[in-house]
Parts: C-alpha cells; sequence; structure tokens
C-alpha cells in the first residue's frame, strides 16, 4: 500500500508539521515502507488478546491530595520565547485578512 | 595512573582514604574532556566551571566524614534528563536554547549523593536513533574507531565513559538506548525495571517504554549507582513502591542454582557470525561458572521490531505534540496565526528523524487507524510478554543473548535507511515492552570492535540480573580493555 501525497499532508496537518516540498516526497517512501513492514501484525490472530495497558502492575499509584509550592512563575516564563505582562503572548488565533 | 581512568569503587576508595581528592580527580577528568572531546565528541555541553564547585563541596563533606559511595565522583547526564540552569536541548534545535528550572529527581538525588556533574551527554534527538547521527548538532564517534558509531541513543554517555571522560554516565532507555550504545563502546549499560527509577525531569519520548539507566565502567560501579537512583518519587505516578536492596550484595562469582535461557530464535539470519561466536562462548562461560544454560522458545520474536515501533511512534507523537513553540522551545516569529506558529516551529525545529516518527505515530492514532495499529500492538505486546512470562515461571531467572546483531557499524552507513537501523534494535526491544530489568555487558570482541551479551531478568530482579553479569565479568577480561586514546 503506498501513502498518498494527500495523506501525509493531512497527517502532517493533524500533527502540526510544516513540511517542505522534499519531505513530502521523501516522508511518502519512508512511511509506505514502514507501514508495509509493520503489516507483518496481520499474520497474527489477535482476538480475544488483551491490550498492554501497563507492563508492571504494582500497589497503588494515587497519591494524597496535598498542596505544594509550585515553581514561581517568572521561573516558568523564563524560557519563553515571548512574554508580555507575566503571560506569554503568542500570534493570534484568527490571523489578520490581507487588505 | 591517570585518575580519569578510575571506576566509581576504585576512585571512591581513595577519596575515603584521602588519598586524591574530588577536586583532583575532577580536573583529570576535565583536562581528558579538554584533550579528547574534539575527537568524539561525546558532550554537548561540558560543565566545568559547575564541576569545580560540585567538587569541592565534595572535598568538604570527604573532610567531615560524610561520603557515601558516589561523593565526589564526576558524572555525566544525558541532553534529555533536566539540569537545573543547565541547557538541555534533547538533541535538538527545538530545545537549543531551553534551561530547565528544576532537576530531574535523579540528578536532584545523585546531587545529594554528592556527585559532580561534568557535562550534559550527545544523543540522537529526542533519543530516537541507534547510532547518534540524529543528534541536531553532531555525531559522536565511537572511541574504538572514530570511522564508526557509538550506538544510541544514549551514545554520547556510551562514548564518555569508554573514553574516560567520565567516571560514569546516565542514560535513558526506551527501545536498547543505554544497552545498545554500551555493547557497542564495549561498557556495562542497565535498563532497570519499568517503574525502578524515577523519569521526572526526563524528556518523555514513549511513557510506556521510557526509563532511566546507568552506564559505567564496570558492573560493581552499575550496582552504586543503582542504589542511589531505585527509589520510589511522588512526583513520577509511575515509579513504584518497592524496597531497594543493597544491589552490590548480589555480586558474586559463582552462578550455582541459576537458570539462563537462551531463545532458539535469537540465533537466527542476521546475526553477524562474529557477534554469535562470542556470544555463544559467554553463555559457555556461563555454565561453566555454575548456571543451568537451557534452550527457550520466543515464538512472537519476529514481531519485535513491527509491534515496538508502533507503539514508540504512536507515543511520541502524543508527547512531543507539547512542542508548539510558545511556552518554550523553537519560535517562529514571522507567523500571522497560532496554528502556523506551531506548524512552522516544529517544521524547523524537529530533525528528520522525529518528523518520521511523529508522522508514523499520528498515523497510528488517527480516526480509522487506531485500532488496526496502535491497539493492535499493544495485543501482540502482550504476547510477547506472555512469551517471557512463560519462561520465567518454567525456572528461569534471566534470558541471555546478543545486545546487537551487529558491532558498531560505519558512520553514514545505515542513516538513509530507517527501516534497516530499527531491525537493529531487535534484542533490545523486548525488555522495554515488557518492562523487564536488562544489562548489556562487553563479552568480547570481533574484528576488533566489541560485542555485548544481554542479560535480561524478572521485573526488579535487577540484582540477580547485575549477579550474573558480575561472575562473567570477573571471570574475563573485556571490560579492562580500552581504546589507546582513552588512557
Amino acid at each position: 500500500m503506498r501513502i498518498s501525497r494527500a495523506e501525509v499532508e493531512h497527517i502532517a496537518h493533524l500533527a502540526r508539521l510544516e513540511l517542505g516540498e522534499g519531505e513530502i516526497e521523501q516522508l511518502q517512501n519512508d512511511l509506505s515502507k514502514i507501514l508495509e513492514y509493520v503489516a507483518l501484525l496481520d499474520e497474527l490472530d489477535t482476538t480475544g488478546v488483551l491490550p498492554t495497558a501497563h507492563v508492571v502492575v504494582k500497589g497503588d499509584p494515587l497519591r494524597d491530595d496535598e498542596t505544594r509550592p509550585s515553581f514561581p512563575t517568572e521561573d516558568i516564563l523564563g524560557n519563553a520565547p515571548c512574554t508580555q505582562d507575566g503571560y506569554l503572548r503568542v500570534q493570534a488565533i484568527f490571523p489578520k485578512r490581507d487588505r | 595512573m591517570s585518575l580519569y581512568r578510575l571506576t566509581v569503587h576504585e576512585a571512591h576508595d581513595l577519596l575515603r582514604r584521602r588519598e586524591i581528592s574530588s577536586l583532583e580527580l575532577t580536573e583529570s577528568v576535565l583536562r581528558k574532556i579538554e584533550e579528547c572531546d574534539q575527537g568524539i565528541r561525546a558532550y554537548i555541553t561540558s560543565t566545568p566551571d559547575i564541576a569545580l564547585d560540585h567538587a569541592k563541596q565534595a572535598d568538604e563533606r570527604i573532610a567531615a566524614n560524610d561520603m557515601g559511595p558516589l561523593t565526589g565522583i564526576p558524572m555525566a547526564v544525558k541532553d534529555n534528563i533536566c539540569t537545573k540552569g543547565v541547557p538541555t536541548t534533547c538533541g535538538s534545535r527545538m530545545l537549543e536554547n531551553f534551561i530547565p528550572p528544576y532537576d530531574a529527581t535523579v540528578v536532584e538525588r545523585l546531587r545529594e549523593e554528592g556527585a559532580v556533574l561534568v557535562g550534559k551527554a550527545n544523543m540522537d534527538e529526542f533519543a530516537m536513533g541507534s547510532s547518534t547521527e540524529h543528534s541536531a548538532f553532531f555525531p559522536t564517534l565511537n572511541p574504538w574507531d572514530t570511522s564508526r558509531v557509538p550506538g544510541g541513543s544514549s551514545g554520547g554517555s556510551a562514548a564518555s565513559v569508554l573514553g574516560n571522560e567520565t567516571i560514569f554516565a546516565l542514560g535513558s532507555d526506551t527501545g536498547g538506548s543505554v544497552r545498545q550504545p554500551a555493547g557497542l563502546c564495549g561498557v556495562v549499560g542497565l535498563k532497570p525495571t519499568y517503574g525502578r527509577v524515577s523519569r521526572y525531569g526526563l524528556i518523555a519520548f514513549a511513557s510506556s517504554l521510557d526509563q532511566i539507566g546507568a552506564l559505567t565502567k564496570d558492573v560493581t560501579d552499575c550496582a552504586l549507582v543503582m542504589n542511589a537512583i531505585g527509589f520510589r518519587d511522588p512526583l513520577d505516578s509511575t515509579s513504584v513502591d518497592e524496597p531497594t536492596p543493597d544491589y552490590t550484595s548480589y555480586l558474586k562469582e559463582d552462578l550455582g542454582g541459576i537458570v539462563v535461557g537462551v531463545p532458539a530464535e535469537y540465533f537466527a539470519e542476521g546475526l553477524d557470525p562474529g557477534v554469535e561466536k562470542r556470544v555463544r562462548s559467554a553463555i559457555e562461560k556461563l555454565a561453566e561458572l555454575g548456571a543451568e544454560v537451557r534452550e527457550i522458545s520466543f515464538p512472537h520474536e519476529r514481531y519485535l521490531v513491527a509491534t515496538y515501533f508502533l507503539t514508540s511512534s504512536a507515543e511520541a507523537s502524543a508527547n512531543l505534540a507539547r512542542y508548539d513553540g510558545l511556552k518554550y522551545g523553537l519560535f517562529a516569529p514571522d507567523a500571522r496565526s497560532i496554528l502556523e506558529a506551531q506548524s512552522k516551529a516544529r517544521g524547523r525545529g524537529f530533525g528528520t528523524e522525529v518528523k518520521r516518527r511523529i508522522m508514523l505515530g499520528t498515523y497510528a492514532l488517527s480516526s480509522g487507524y487506531y485500532d488496526a495499529y496502535y491497539l493492535n500492538a499493544q495485543k501482540v505486546r502482550t504476547l510477547i510478554k506472555e512469551d517471557l512470562d512463560r519462561a520465567f515461571r518454567a525456572g528461569v531467572d534471566v534470558v541471555a543473548g546478543p545486545t546487537s546483531p551487529v558491532v558498531a557499524f560505519g558512520i553514514g552507513e545505515k542513516v538513509d535507511d530507517p527501516l534497516e537501523m530499527y531491525l537493529a534494535d531487535l534484542y533490545t526491544i523486548p525488555a522495554n515492552l515488557a518492562g523487564l530489568p536488562c544489562v548489556s555487558i562487553p563479552c568480547g570482541f570481533s574484528d576488533g570492535l566489541p560485542v555485548g551479551l544481554q542479560i535480561m531478568g524478572r521485573p526488579f530482579a535487577e540484582g540477580t540480573v547485575l549477579g550474573v553479569a558480575y561472575a562473567f565479568e570477573q571471570s574475563t577480561d573485556f571490560h579492562l580493555r580500552r581504546p589507546p586514546t582513552s588512557l
């Protein structure tokens, strides 16, 4: 099964990845090859097999609901590329239309 | 003898007897880095000022008789493990300027023990790769032969240990990323049981598989590092409340009563004859040391790589969704909308291999494909785990086999064929899919390059695994061999 260009573009959109022209073609080739390989699993009948949810089940993972200090805002914002007045500054969700 | 050549336990003895100071030891390692790292490139960031500061603090503690086995000992930390105030790039342009505001729990604990941070080790971008060629910055070279890869993704950690550019290192292992480079470099590398070591502060790749592990010069060192980092951390809900034994108490030279299972399927087409020969003679050695060796059957072995790649890529695509270029990481100032900003930042920040896996994972999780790919892979994962459970129930204590089907390969040799690179992870994958502890130790040389022997045990049987590794190590001298440049 060969992955189409439209499928690569659709998946790239879902993954929020802007791809260059050469990359789309390369990914069409690579994904087709990899998916062809993983189709190996189809030879197994997995009816009734429980999917693995967690490999090591031991004890109760829940903790008490206790408050603890969080990181200072300035420490966390220190890595943000663009901030203003203690907030992250981001581009518009709805871009301005070109006039 | 040059101090940088010491193991953890040798250095500790000298520090305890006040024959050397941590400052002298640390300066020796830093000089070695300065002298050799241009030729090996094990480090993305070296931290000499921090190291000297840590060493002075350690010497004060030693003077006050407040020391543990790791006090004053230099360590390298893989660059996907957060270090407060020290860049943590994950081998990616995306995080090139990221400076964590906190230490990972393992780093915090090792600092409490008095270990000395000498640098952040190179790796394949986001730990995706088996050669360290996918680092966004530069490849690391194998000190045995600089035309070859050190393995990956913890290639910088393995090369720094082999090259004596540190005394020990931390790595992370999702499908073999500690053990495969340990095998290809000829050092010791342990992936602990899933849940044994806290992952708080480890940059996530595939959350059902990731574990932090140690890379060391010998098995005793590995036990000492595990003594420090194996504990329940309330900040990681997947870490388990299981008592931590003293792993050094398992290190014995006799293997009487131990049953070693060897999967017949491991010795098939694709396994290099030189590797096969060394691994088979290593298994004979285990029998000479008193172990009972049994052939076991691993019927779902042929599905390992497919199951692993679907699982890890799907989880990676979800984990890496957090890199939106807004909170931290690469930023796209030229975008006009938030959607465009995210797509541009991710398109520019991620390298080819990371994009390939995000795309595969997104595909495998997308509407209409989830059942056929991700869910089905989790079902096959159950079958793989049952194969191993069956062997353990039948009395097998450890499963032994090769770490890698080949010795260190040439730089550039596999980088253009992703599937071929993936297939080379065959032997390391089961321990991640089943969550089991597994160590790689040097077991010989083929064409002058190290061959790794893997020993995998039941959940939380790190002690047994290290015990078998130790008995083998003490009856051989492979762990003492070093390339000329490391001396």
